[in-house]
């Protein structure tokens, strides 16, 4: 992809702005992601890995992002993966959606196109069956805010 | 505004067990509620579908709560086992209580 020189200044303006108000705004927003995580796991802290986010880098337009998230699970009767909880930890409120799978589906894969208010972290946190929680963090950068802006 | 129209992506038939893709599209304006009419500057009232659920012979497939944060005209993209013939139902739930529904035949060779 080659970028133009509109392209080019719309990215270091808003790189620049991010810059500028990124310490107070992600600091709320982290705190009340984590309650969010806090309430999904039931208090517990997910740890890294099983479960991966697929965001891409850039995203030019923040009113449809695609998010695909995949969880390294049997999903069978016995072992599989219950929800997905996925946050956006810069947007007003940073719920996004939650996946709920069954063992009837197959594998534990969704894909869904979200909005994002600027650059931020998107989160997702799994829950297994048996309790146990993962989490995956990507950052996107946003060159045009979604969220009505 | 027109009713949402649901449309849903499912193979027209499968082998036993085989696990397929299912891609499903509603069209919706999913209003946040934070956004401002540029004209009056009042806020326009929320209007999101929160409830989306895929069942397939009456038992639940996959489900997912949504919020604000969702793009308008829902994406969902998910998998789902085939064992045996049967039907698809999908199921949208807006807020102000109506649901869109709409089935798909699966069979298997």
């Amino acid at each position: 992809m080659t970028i133009t020189r509109r392209q080019a200044l719309g990215l270091t303006a808003g790189a620049a702005a991010f810059l500028t108000f990124a310490p107070r705004i992600s600091f709320a927003a982290t705190a009340e992601t984590d309650a969010a995580i806090k309430a999904f796991t039931g208090g517990a802290t997910p740890t890294e890995g099983t479960v991966s986010l697929d965001t891409p880098e850039i995203a030019e337009n923040g009113n449809t992002v695609p998010v695909g998230v995949t969880v390294d699970s049997p999903m069978t009767p016995d072992s599989y993966v219950e929800s997905v909880l996925i946050l956006a930890d810069g947007n007003p409120s940073p719920a996004v959606a939650t996946f709920h799978f069954t063992a009837m589906s197959g594998a534990a894969e969704a894909k869904t196109r979200i909005r994002l208010a600027k650059t931020q972290n998107v989160v997702a946190v799994a829950k297994m069956n048996d309790g146990s929680t993962f989490m995956d963090t990507k950052e996107v950068k946003v060159t045009i805010g979604g969220c009505g802006g | 505004m027109a009713a949402p129209k649901p449309r849903v992506k499912v193979p027209k038939k499968a082998s036993q067990g085989e696990v397929i893709t299912i891609k499903t599209l509603i069209s919706h304006p999913m209003e946040s509620g934070q956004r401002k009419d540029k004209k009056t500057g009042e806020l326009i009232p929320r209007k999101i579908i929160n409830k989306f659920s895929c069942e397939f012979n009456g038992q639940v497939v996959f489900s997912c709560d949504l919020d604000p944060a969702v793009s308008a005209n829902p994406y969902m993209e998910f998998s789902a086992k085939v064992n045996e013939p049967g039907t698809f139902k999908f199921t949208w739930v807006d807020d102000d209580g109506s649901v869109y529904e709409t089935e798909k035949k699966i069979t298997i060779e």
